[in-house]
């Protein structure tokens, strides 16, 4: 089983990243699960969502605490909450920053520094996207990096979650995936 | 045809295949996405049912209520103080008789303010005359759903399905909505008889006033007839499984197949057991946790679970032949009775009296939102063996 938790800030989109992970591993035939870390969720209050990818049905309920995925959304959170509780030195950690791969120590997650891989997903929100809505944005690195999903099942989860908001949101979105899982 | 989805948006559509005449909500967390949906899909032109949005949750009990006493198939959902403030018609709909079907999405109670799952609001009515079921999962929860209109119909009776709230109604998971062709193969149109309603051509009285000569046997038949209920359930679930081709009736079969002994091979509407074969240690508990102490399970040999999926009426005799042999019994409530104990423990407890070898030990968790983790459950298995009356809260 493998077991992903996202860290981020409320309106950051941490829940929907978490359930686009499932609805993908579940097109890839996988059992699958997402669910958030219930709280009252306000606006920029830090927040967790979990998922889950499993070959058998996934029955556990429990929160995620020893992660094989940690998604960083938002780099501030970083010195502020223990972001990397419960991961190990295997624990493959993405995090969306405008820092370059060489000053990766200087954000302080105590994990060896070969897991940890920068992307500035909030750039190419921006650019793409036109908001600052880096939640599926880096879903496209988790992708590449973990192999965990395919992109194929990451594009129809992208179409089947959003699909209701329009064509140009949906295509938006894949293209800045695309861009993030190539990056 | 399997789907992912959020355990909310499952109940909905599955209501909307039941194809309910009236729905009357009022929103409360976290049971709001369900009634929600329930409301797109009518204003969408997707259902045509009488969606009515009530003031408060009494409206909206008391809405479901008189639509029911017209002779109607009723919806409502509700959680925590929401369910509080429908308590009085809650008694009202039971003692009239009315086959009223309500998802309970459990919530804590106030004081403090908890917006988080614990199954403290279904214990406010535990006595008040409905069938309470309980669901693990997504596909239990949809299944018991579609039950609970065949037995409310068949038996006048209302049913309370209870899902843990987030933990289910908020968690995307796999699941299969039966569509309404098939829901229809099971559970026909609902038509009460004549005479059994409010109908100008045809005038009776529902929920009349009884004098102390009468009320005494009015109330002791509701009490026989909802002990009864319990063959009716377990005779639905085998009907269900056979006309309905669902997730959990390919586990069942499955399962089937493996295990020979009757006793341990226990999975029915009332019940199900998942472990060991004479375990020393037997965990009980209802709703969602079930899943993650099965998972605990697995790594002990001698241990098994009991999922409670009815709480009312109670399945003293299934639970006491699953549990008469083993040594130690431990009983996992998310809520109390205040001064006493787990209310699940408390009624096993009576029912045990000399029937069992072990005593029966009461734990609470998960109170207010509090994770339930894997460890806590071998937290409890370690305690169990310690042999104490005192009520243990696992806190962590």
């Amino acid at each position: 089983m493998f077991q992903i938790r996202i860290h981020g800030r409320g309106g950051q989109g941490v829940v929907t990243a978490a359930e686009l992970i499932a609805i993908a591993a579940f097109n890839d035939g996988k059992h699958s699960q997402a669910f958030p870390s219930f709280g009252v969720e306000r606006t920029g209050a830090p927040i967790e969502a979990y998922a889950r990818i499993d070959n058998k049905p996934i029955r556990t309920r429990e929160h995620v605490y020893k992660p094989n995925v940690l998604i960083i959304q938002d780099a501030t959170l970083l010195g502020v909450i223990d972001v990397a509780h419960g991961a190990d030195k295997n624990t493959i950690v993405i995090v969306n920053t405008a820092k370059p791969e060489s000053q990766v120590k200087e954000l302080g997650i105590n994990l060896p520094g070969k897991n940890i891989h920068l992307i500035d997903a909030t750039k190419i929100a921006l650019e793409i996207i036109g908001k600052n809505l880096a939640n599926t944005v880096i879903l496209g690195a988790f992708a590449k990096t973990t192999s965990l999903v395919s992109f194929k099942s990451l594009e129809k989860a992208i179409k089947q979650k959003f699909g209701e908001k329009g064509e140009e949101i949906v295509n938006k979105n894949i293209k800045a995936i695309e861009k993030a899982y190539n990056f | 045809m399997k789907q992912i989805l959020e355990g909310s948006r499952a109940i909905a559509l599955t209501i909307k295949n039941i194809r309910p005449a009236v729905i009357s909500a009022y929103p409360i967390t976290p049971q709001t996405h369900i009634v929600e949906d329930l409301a797109k899909f009518k204003a969408d032109g997707e259902a045509d049912y009488e969606y009515v949005r009530a003031e408060s949750e009494f409206a909206a009990a008391s809405i479901v209520e008189g639509a029911s006493g017209a002779g109607v198939r009723v919806y409502t959902a509700t959680s925590s103080q929401g369910l509080l403030l429908m308590t009085e018609v809650v008694y009202n709909i039971a003692g009239m008789r009315l086959p009223v079907v309500m998802t309970c999405a459990n919530r804590g109670v106030s004081a403090p303010i908890t917006i988080w799952n614990d199954q403290q609001d279904v214990m406010t009515v535990r006595d008040a005359g409905w069938i309470l079921l309980f669901a693990e999962n997504h596909q239990e929860a949809v299944d018991q759903h579609i039950m609970a209109y065949k037995i409310a119909e068949l038996l006048n009776l209302p049913v309370m399905v209870n899902v843990d709230g987030f933990v289910l109604t908020h968690t995307y998971d796999s699941v299969i909505v039966p569509d309404a062709k098939q829901i229809k193969k099971y559970l026909p149109d609902y038509k009460p008889e004549k005479g059994t309603y409010l109908d100008p051509d045809n005038p009776v009285t529902l929920g009349a006033f009884a004098s102390p000569a009468h009320y005494m046997e009015i109330r002791q038949e509701l009490h026989q007839d909802l002990i009864a209920s319990a063959d009716v359930i377990k005779k639905e679930y085998e009907n269900y499984h056979k006309i309905i081709k669902t997730a959990d009736g390919k586990q069942i079969k499955n399962q089937k197949s493996k295990i020979k002994n009757l006793t341990f091979n226990i999975d029915n509407g009332l019940v199900e057991y998942y472990g060991a074969i004479n375990p020393d240690i037997i965990i009980i508990a209802m709703g969602s946790v079930v899943g993650t102490i099965k998972d605990v399970i697995d790594k002990n040999e001698n241990a098994g679970v009991l999922k409670i999926k009815c709480f009312r009426p109670f399945p003293a005799d299934e639970i006491l032949k699953t549990i008469k042999n083993a040594k130690y019994i431990a009983v996992l409530d998310k809520s109390i009775s205040l001064g006493e104990m787990g209310p699940l423990a408390s009624d096993i407890k009576a029912a045990a009296q000399g029937k069992t070898k072990a005593k029966i030990q009461s734990f609470i968790a998960g109170l207010g939102g509090r994770d339930i983790t894997g460890e806590m459950i071998e937290k409890i298995i370690k305690e169990v063996k310690r042999g104490d009356d005192k009520v243990k809260f696992i806190a962590n």
